[in-house]
């Protein structure tokens, strides 16, 4: 798996060479467009993103500080929150308006910041929810077992499966609430693959997991793109985005400030600013301190020279 | 003080018809809190659709008797989407808010005397459950049945042993109907719901379409439980279905254990028994000069006194009702 591992990544940027990093760049084959999506909550807008494209197959970052609007966004392209203004297109198909639970029919699953394990019910019951047209979850063909016990029986097989790779297979018949935090994040991840996606969007897949599985779960989402999906993803870690995105979109508030590879945007200034705020010329190395000094004091002759002139 | 007596009685009541009516009530109940965590303050609301369905289906239309029980799933459908299609897309608050009136608004319009033609006002209905009791195979003064060995038993009219017998096999049929429900992928998604609703959505499962089927069919068993309140009674007056039906309903689910199928029953069957047994060993005590500290006329208020003390007890020493799963509570709890 770790061998194939570079060769998938590199495929995957390579979608990116020609891709200018700037603001609402073009992707060589976008799966999703959006356009103009506002959300004001009272006098404040909470997102307003001109334009965005997100390219199929790849992982995309979605970072930017505090209050940048980027769960918001995720929110309102899966249709847990309705936009004020704005179009988005995901796979050839317009979302607008179209609640969530049909969004992710479309093949575009989220997962929660605030991991939404079903505590009471088991592990296994858990993955088992997520797998998608089952015929026993109609009411009058729940009562008919005949008619669902082969599918069940299928999709019992598929959840196992996923448990084992999640390693959350000695957990399965445990309460989903008695996971820890770490093992939550998992098993919602392997619950949103039960949906069979085409796109999963991650909100903050590594918030309040202990560092030991943050690298289980960078391995878990760099498979997801292996296995052909696309991932896009909210972080503020910067460090986390620069390890396994192959392209990052940073929001500012509401507005897409900055996009590119994560080299170009760990040495993007705007970046920067919107992390550290505006002010931040502080010099990095001696030699810059130097020319900062050299040219200040310029200006400083240039304005004496002026005065006496 | 007669034991075999205290005892006789209090079985009696916990498999009489009151029994039936709560457990089928808070099957319904369960439906909707245990299982889909709706939190529904209106079932009396069902059950006096269920009742007044027969009543004045029979007494005021002139329809069949059986017509009307057919018709009971119809009402009681509709009531339960009044109720569902304006609430159950916002948060479960507001299902409970708009329950908690339901009820009342039913009890006031049923007693109205604007519509004392349709309804019977304040009076009711009486009589009009004929064509069930013209099937009753019982015949005679009253039926006894002891527990083998002893003179502890229950005794009950022809007519009663005939609706005992109806009641208590749909209590049977629903709890199977519910047991089939709930080991489905159906029931797996109601439970869910209850858990996390928008997890359930961001898995692709249209989450209002369950909480509204959730509702209607916790409100039809519901509504049944109503049926059978107004036939055991030959009656029914609008100020007998008051807002306390729903939470004795309540009681017997919590007392059982919720998202349990068969809690609900028990819950009934033991809460009855409980409260009658209380009332009449109180009532003989005094009568055998044991208790001298109390009169006749206080026996209601000091029973309600100490059912309530009892089930404080069981709240703190077994949170999950008597067959409730422990862990279950305890996931819920750490949450």
């Amino acid at each position: 798996m770790s061998g194939a591992d570079p060769v998938v990544a590199t495929s995957a940027q390579a979608a990116f060479v020609d891709v200018p990093p700037e603001p609402g760049a073009a992707k060589a084959d976008p799966i999703l467009v959006a356009d103009g999506v506002t959300r004001r909550f009272g006098g404040l807008t909470a997102v307003d993103v001109d334009h965005v494209e997100v390219q199929r197959g790849a992982i995309t970052a979605l970072i930017g500080p505090n209050g940048a609007g980027k769960t918001t966004f995720f929110n309102l392209l899966t249709g847990f929150d309705k936009a004020d203004a704005g179009s988005w297109r995901f796979d050839d198909r317009d979302l607008v308006g179209v609640p969530a639970h049909k969004v992710a029919r479309h093949g575009m699953v989220r997962t929660f910041q605030l991991t939404k394990s079903l505590a009471r019910l088991t592990v296994l019951d858990n993955l088992k929810l997520g797998a998608a047209e089952q015929r026993g979850e109609g009411f009058f063909s729940s009562l008919v077992r005949p008619l669902w016990k082969a599918q069940e029986a299928e999709i019992e097989a598929r959840a196992e499966d996923l448990l084992g790779r999640f390693n959350l297979a000695h957990m399965r018949d445990e309460y989903a609430g008695s996971l820890s935090g770490g093992q939550r994040k998992l098993l919602e991840m392997a619950r949103a693959l039960m949906v069979r996606p085409t796109m999963v969007m991650l909100d903050e897949p590594m918030a309040g997991v202990n560092p030991a599985l943050t690298q289980s779960l960078l391995g878990h989402v760099k498979q997801l793109r292996e296995d052909g999906m696309t991932v896009m993803f909210v972080e503020h870690d910067m460090d986390v985005v620069h390890d396994i995105s192959d392209w990052v979109i940073v929001m500012g508030e509401g507005r897409v400030i900055a996009e590119g590879t994560p080299d170009q945007i760990s040495s993007n200034d705007d970046v920067i600013d919107a992390y550290l705020g505006a002010h931040h010329d502080a010099p990095k190395t001696a030699a810059e301190e130097q020319a900062q000094l050299d040219e200040i004091h310029a200006k400083i002759d240039e304005e004496s020279g002026d005065a006496h002139g | 003080m007669d034991w075999q007596f205290i005892l006789s009685v209090s079985l009696t009541t916990a498999f009489g018809p009151q029994a039936i009516v709560f457990a089928l009530a808070a099957i319904g109940l369960n439906m909707h809190f245990g299982y889909t965590g709706l939190v529904n303050f209106g079932q009396v609301g069902f059950i006096a659709i269920g009742a007044y369905t027969v009543a004045m289906g029979v007494d005021t239309f002139g329809l069949s008797f059986w017509l009307c029980v057919f018709l009971t799933f119809f009402t009681a459908s509709v009531w339960a989407l009044v109720l569902g299609v304006p609430t159950l897309r916002l948060r479960t608050d507001y299902l409970a808010i708009v329950t908690i009136a339901s009820g009342e608004i039913i009890r006031l319009v049923l007693r109205a005397n604007t519509f004392t033609d349709t309804t019977g006002g304040a009076a009711g209905i009486q009589n009009f459950a004929g064509d069930f009791f013209g099937l009753n195979p019982f015949t005679g003064d009253r039926k006894a049945l002891n527990i083998p060995g002893t003179d502890v038993g229950v005794t009950y009219s022809a007519n009663q042993f005939w609706v005992l017998l109806i009641g208590w096999s749909i209590v049977a049929l629903t709890c199977l109907f519910v047991y089939l429900l709930v080991r489905s992928p159906w029931g797996r998604v109601l439970k869910a719901i209850r858990e996390d609703e928008d997890a359930v959505r961001s898995l692709g499962k249209n989450v209002y379409v369950y909480k509204l089927q959730s509702l209607a069919i916790g409100g039809v068993i519901g509504a049944v439980g109503g049926i059978i309140f107004a036939v055991s009674r030959q009656s029914v007056v609008p100020d007998s279905l008051g807002t306390a039906l729903t939470f004795f309903a309540y009681v017997a689910l919590v007392l059982g254990g919720a998202a349990r199928v068969l809690g609900p029953v028990l819950g009934s069957i033991v809460f009855f028994f409980l409260s009658a047994f209380v009332d009449v060993a109180l009532r003989e005590a005094i009568e055998a000069d044991v208790i001298t500290f109390l009169v006749g006329s206080e026996v209601g208020v000091v029973r309600n006194i100490l059912v309530g003390v009892g089930l404080m007890a069981l709240m703190v020493f077994r949170p999950q009702g008597i067959i409730g799963d422990k862990s279950e509570v305890a996931v819920s709890v750490r949450r």
